[in-house]
């Protein structure tokens, strides 16, 4: 087994021995947005009216990428936190692992458990409504880039990170803001223009339009600009999440 | 230098600071292959510092360190293939088991199937009975061996251990320095620190000694016990047969008397204690018993670090 593979599967053990919490949890969580927003405002929000797509529909694939997006982050902001905390980093730090198998194994564990989460929101929510599947390929790109740049991230957030509270500062200060206000629970296009350009601002607007575009095949922006954007966002925060690892800050002395 | 006989670890020049407190200062010294040496130091002299730098758990300011002459910053997966350290402080992840803790531990370091192994240096550290414990359920000094195996999990030729044996019973003491001189004896080269000075002295063959972050001294350990051989004699003695005016303790250099009826003199060397005792004898005294006392290591480390200059910074 190499280094990456030995370090991504440890990654994905801690959170698996724990899956009531990691991804149980937040797959119920989610159900319960979905309960409660659709009870709540299925009558007052009109979305896509001209695909016919009821609220419960729509509501269905943001809340799926809302939680890849808190979960990849999580992942990748818990565990390396913790074990800079824990002391037990030095076991990881001691080693001949490469600084690209350390960020591609921390990144693709953190991927991995937001993907199940996702998973489990959108089988789950079978159970209440029908979700179409447009295009596969938008779904699986946009996913994957949203766990890509939520575990960078997380990863910043970990390495950066000297007591839990920092973390749950950055989770509750930037991520949460960034999630609810990217168009998780209404279309952006319902906004007034300065709302509009604020949410266009955000890069987990495109992460979420383009995610939705491959359930409904129909998206606030063009696809095209949601895949350049996520694109380039995934790729600036890669190579900052390994400069960052390479320089040592806060990781070695 | 041919590989082959480039020593286990080579420091050069090596200084680190943190901020304005310059933990290293200039230090350079080099193990050969299959030697035991200690790096012995009050707290705060530097030593885990040096180590960390060695182990590339931290980055030094200048200099350069190679483990089996791989530069640890510029060729540092091969320096740490080569290299198994033991930390300091008792860190473990409470996630995994004994053995999935050094099943991982090996696959950092591209190992597979490393279980023959690992259940050789499980019995040998005595943690058979707990290879399937998680690692939270583990007492103290069973922790501490497990951090003992994960360094020696990807069979490294160099082992530093960060003083090992700090806070454990004797029984694990008695153990781990019986494995760890194992190790020794088949070739693998250890460099321990500790503050059990009796451990240094009875298991490493040279001693380097820090203060302030500098090399102070750097000996073998026979040479370091045979520097300045103080001795120090105790004897008591009868009534002289004519009454002397003066204590005897007034009339010898260096004679102290003590509350037990003896008296404790110290000489600069074993040939000198002949004089003492003629001088007592010239005074008509007899001498009833004698005993002589050779300095250990904790003497020799104490009357170095008290000759060596302090800095304030």
């Amino acid at each position: 087994m190499s280094g990456f593979s030995t370090l991504f599967l440890k990654e994905v053990l801690r959170f698996w021995k724990v899956a009531v919490q990691t991804v149980g949890a937040p797959v119920l969580t989610a159900l319960l947005y979905l309960l409660i927003f659709s009870h709540a405002l299925k009558n007052r929000i009109s979305v896509y009216p001209d695909l016919e797509i009821d609220y419960l529909t729509f509501l269905v694939p943001g809340l799926a990428m809302m939680s890849l997006l808190q979960n990849s982050f999580a992942n990748t902001s818990s565990s390396l936190a913790q074990s800079k905390m824990m002391g037990n980093i030095v076991f990881i730090l001691l080693t001949p692992l490469s600084h690209h198998a350390l960020f591609a194994a921390y990144i693709s564990a953190a991927c991995l458990r937001g993907l199940l989460v996702a998973s489990g929101v959108i089988i789950a929510s079978m159970f209440f409504v029908s979700v179409p599947i447009s295009n596969i390929f938008y779904i699986l790109f946009f996913g994957t880039c949203g766990g890509v740049i939520l575990s960078s991230l997380g990863l910043i957030a970990g390495i950066w990170a000297d007591k839990f509270d920092q973390v749950a500062a950055f989770q509750n200060f930037v991520i949460l803001p960034m999630t609810f206000l990217s168009g998780v629970f209404y279309s952006v296009d319902s906004l007034p223009p300065l709302w509009q350009m604020i949410s266009h601002a955000n890069p987990f607007f495109y992460l979420i339009d383009g995610f939705r575009a491959g359930f409904f095949g129909r998206s606030d922006v063009p696809i095209e600009i949601s895949i350049c954007v996520v694109s380039l966002v995934s790729l600036f925060l890669s190579l900052g999440c390994l400069s960052l690892i390479r320089s040592g800050y806060k990781l070695r002395g | 230098m041919d590989d082959k006989v480039r020593p286990a670890l080579e420091i050069d020049a090596v200084s680190k600071s943190f901020g304005a407190v310059k933990a290293v200062r200039n230090v350079s010294f080099s193990v050969p292959r299959g030697e035991f040496f200690g790096l012995l130091g009050p707290n705060g002299a530097g030593k885990t510092t040096l180590i960390n730098s060695v182990a590339g758990l931290c980055r030094v300011d200048h200099g350069s360190i190679k483990v089996m002459g791989y530069d640890v910053s510029g060729d540092y997966q091969s320096a740490r293939r080569a290299l198994g350290v033991v930390p300091q402080e008792l860190v473990f992840d409470p996630f995994f088991s004994v053995r999935e803790t050094l099943t991982f531990q090996s696959g950092y370091f591209g190992i597979k199937k490393n279980d023959a192994w690992i259940d050789e240096i499980l019995f040998g550290l005595n943690l058979t009975d707990k290879a399937n414990a998680n690692m939270r359920s583990l007492s103290g000094g069973m922790k501490r061996r497990v951090l003992v195996a994960q360094a020696l999990v990807h069979r490294p030729p160099v082992i530093i251990l960060d003083e090992p044996t700090a806070g454990v019973d004797v029984d694990l003491r008695k153990n781990l320095w019986s494995f760890i001189q194992k190790l020794n004896d088949e070739g693998h080269t250890i460099v321990l620190t500790t503050h059990y000075l009796e451990e240094a002295e009875s298991l490493c063959s040279r001693i380097g000694m820090l203060k302030n972050g500098e090399l102070v001294m750097i000996e073998s350990t026979d040479r370091l016990l045979q520097r300045d051989k103080e001795c120090v004699i105790r004897f008591r003695v009868k009534q002289p047969a004519k009454a002397n005016s003066s204590p005897l303790e007034a009339l010898l250099p260096d004679t102290v008397f003590l509350e037990s009826g003896e008296y404790l003199a110290r000489v600069p060397s074993p040939s000198e204690i002949e004089g003492i005792l003629r001088l007592v004898r010239e005074l008509e005294y007899e001498i009833d018993t004698l005993e002589t006392e050779n300095e250990d290591l904790e003497d020799v480390f104490l009357s170095i670090m008290r000759a060596s200059p302090e800095r304030s910074e």
